[in-house]
């Protein structure tokens, strides 16, 4: 207890001048998106302690988050591929990024090193359409002189659960093939031409690495921690780069957040060093929540406010890119524009 | 004497009374648990085609003869046969796998095995009953998997591939090990244990009378097992890989892992499939209420359901005479 009002203290002394009779402890539900659920558990334990908001987020796949928030059985809901502007408005909802977060490719090929193996967009899409076949074939022999490639057939691996990270990797190829935008398509589960479904970024990372010859894709931060090996990667620019913190920032510094529900789109951006595929991952928060949910609503926003001054560490750590301080500030001025409790009055800012 | 017969009547009565009032509620009590199974199993059939009835009406029949799958915004397109396929013959495969070894097993235990080994042999097949299937789906993809593209695909699949007319059955396109063979052994083992003890259970009751009289006249131990014990017990052997064959149906997690989830037909059995359950299981959490993805996956759901009321009522037809006797 007396931790606590320590804590609870030096928290509203240094960082939430602005609210002293607030900040008392606070439950906030919220479901949705796996991609980004690293991030908010870290934040959650971290904001459990500083300001004393209990976090208690379920990690259901976006579809489900959007489900839940629009059916408003949770104080917010996270998604990883953006709602439309109609959609947004038809639910009542506000929407707004956290973080950003990147995918990678991963292969397990005998004798080549980890990001030797270069790749343009047009051999990745030609690999999962099922066109390129072995590894030794001329058009990857052409794009990788100084390799040896070894004579195997090509597995390609993919996410058979429906996820954010297939949306982001398909949109990308679809971006850059239109044979993969005329065929596939972009979406959370496509119907994919070739190769093998796993479930999960685990299922995914343990096939490629069973399997000589495999080529899959996982989100970063899942690739680092466990040290698969990666590919570089053809950028718009016409530059292999490799993926890394430095690459991923290129690429965020880019993004145009001035678009409805500030769905920035990052997918193959210009730029000498820029890594083509990197993503936002979103909130959904209500406008105009019931009576009952207003506290949670109020939390929430306090919540990611306080993760937005503090988490960037928390969530460079864990191979996440925070978003820019411009950002932040569009954020709040949003919710404090949108979010109303039912007597019309606006719930942020507080005090 | 007669004040006591007095005295004791009212006694009876009143515990008479409280027995009659203890049976009714016992009886109501009872006739409820019947019912709330009929209610649940007719609740979940309505759900589950109430919630299918978009994607019927937007489909009709084709729904069962497409082998489209395509979820994509815009694009989309719904159809059954991917998955119907993959969870008939994946389950047919494992019933084929098991069947065989569950029988040497059952036979072993009740005829050949010495006492002292009869326990520890049935008690790790009871154990095998009570593994998680997630286990299994680890196991398979971690162990079963590698050692299916290793030692089975790769090195028999080349010559098998040679045979005319049925080699492309073992034709391999896809080198990354989960497949729809890989899946039918994870399968053959899950169900293994309930088709062995099913068996060993109703071959231990044979009568001993029975295969004793058998013996007298010179049969052999196969003869016995063959013209006594397999005539005798033909009921519950069927009603056992029936058993099996409804766990094969609806299993998701273990064939998740290893079957390769791909929405496209099959040609061989060393090609990635897929499931119905697993199916609904992947796409599921993604799937937004009310859209007609989640409509096409309730209606799969119903169709699983169809197909193993298929094959429960298959087995009783096959078995009516005997049933009736």
């Amino acid at each position: 207890m007396n931790r606590r009002t320590l804590l609870l203290g030096t928290g509203a002394a240094l960082a939430l001048p602005a609210l002293p009779a607030l900040a008392q402890q606070a439950t906030v539900t919220g479901a949705g998106a796996t991609f980004p659920r690293p991030v908010y558990e870290r934040w959650g334990q971290q904001a459990r302690e500083a300001v004393g908001i209990q976090l208690n987020y379920q990690s259901i796949g976006s579809g489900g988050g959007v489900n839940q928030i629009t059916n408003r059985t949770v104080d917010f809901g996270a998604t990883d591929a953006p709602l439309a502007e109609a959609q947004l408005r038809e639910r009542n909802l506000l929407q707004f990024p956290t973080v950003m977060g990147s995918v990678v490719q991963i292969v397990n090929l005998p004798g080549v090193a980890d990001n030797a193996l270069r790749l343009t967009p047009e051999l990745l899409a030609d690999i999962y359409l099922g066109r390129i076949t072995r590894w030794n074939d001329p058009r990857l022999v052409e794009a990788n002189r100084d390799i040896r490639l070894p004579n195997l057939p090509v597995s390609p691996t993919y996410r058979a659960d429906a996820s954010g990270t297939t949306f982001v990797f398909t949109t990308y190829l679809s971006r850059v093939s239109s044979d993969w935008q005329r065929g596939p398509g972009a979406g959370t589960s496509v119907s994919w031409p070739v190769g093998n479904g796993a479930r999960g970024n685990e299922g995914v990372s343990n096939t490629v690495r069973q399997t000589p010859g495999a080529i899959g894709y996982t989100e970063n931060a899942y690739a680092t921690v466990n040290r698969l090996v990666t590919t570089q990667l053809r950028n718009k620019t016409g530059n292999f780069v490799t993926p890394n913190m430095e690459s991923f920032m290129a690429a965020a510094e880019q993004a145009d957040w001035n678009r409805p529900g500030f769905a920035a789109d990052l997918i193959d951006l210009g730029g000498e060093r820029t890594w083509p595929i990197v993503s936002p991952t979103f909130i959904l928060l209500p406008t105009n929540p019931a009576a009952d949910r207003v506290e949670g609503s109020r939390a929430s926003m306090r919540f990611f406010d306080w993760a937005f001054r503090n988490g960037a560490d928390a969530a460079r750590r864990l191979e996440y890119i925070p978003l820019p301080n411009t950002v932040h500030e569009a954020v709040r001025a949003a919710w404090g524009q949108q979010v109303k409790a039912p007597s019309g009055q606006a719930l942020w800012p507080i005090g | 004497m007669q004040q006591t017969v007095t005295a004791a009547m009212p006694a009876a009565t009143a515990r008479r009374a409280a027995g009659s009032l203890g049976d009714k509620v016992f009886a109501a009590l009872c006739t409820g648990a019947g019912v709330l199974v009929l209610l649940t199993l007719g609740g979940i059939i309505i759900t589950l085609f109430l919630g299918g009835l978009p994607a019927f009406r937007e489909y009709g029949l084709g729904f069962l003869t497409s082998s489209a799958w395509n979820p994509v915004e815009g694009r989309e397109e719904y159809g059954a046969l991917v998955a119907v396929f993959g969870t008939v013959v994946s389950a047919v495969l494992a019933i084929a796998f098991a069947v065989p070894v569950a029988f040497g097993i059952a036979f072993f235990l009740t005829e050949l095995a010495p006492a002292w080994l009869r326990r520890p042999i049935g008690t790790a097949i009871e154990l095998l009953a009570a593994i998680p299937s997630i286990i299994y789906g680890m196991w398979g993809l971690f162990v079963l998997v590698p050692f299916v593209q290793q030692n089975i695909q790769i090195a028999f699949g080349e010559t098998l591939a040679a045979i005319p007319l049925v080699g492309f059955i073992f034709e391999s396109r896809s080198f990354a090990g989960t497949s729809l063979f890989a899946a039918a052994l994870v399968l053959a083992i899950m169900i293994l244990p309930f088709i062995a003890a099913t068996m060993r259970d109703v071959f231990e009751q044979v009568p001993p009378v029975y295969k004793e009289s058998a013996y007298g006249l010179g049969a052999t131990r196969w003869e016995v097992v063959r013209g006594v014990v397999l005539p005798y017990t033909r009921t519950s052997v069927v009603g056992g890989i029936m058993l099996g064959l409804g766990r094969a149906l609806g299993e998701t997690m273990a064939v998740t892992f290893v079957i390769g989830n791909a929405n496209r037909l099959p040609m061989g059995i060393f090609d990635p499939s897929t499931t119905i359950a697993s199916v609904v299981a992947m796409e599921f959490p993604e799937s937004l209420a009310g859209s007609l993805k989640q409509s096409a996956l309730f209606a799969l759901g119903f169709l699983l359901f169809v197909i193993s009321f298929i094959v429960l009522a298959t087995s009783r037809w096959l078995l009516r005479s005997r049933l009736k006797a």
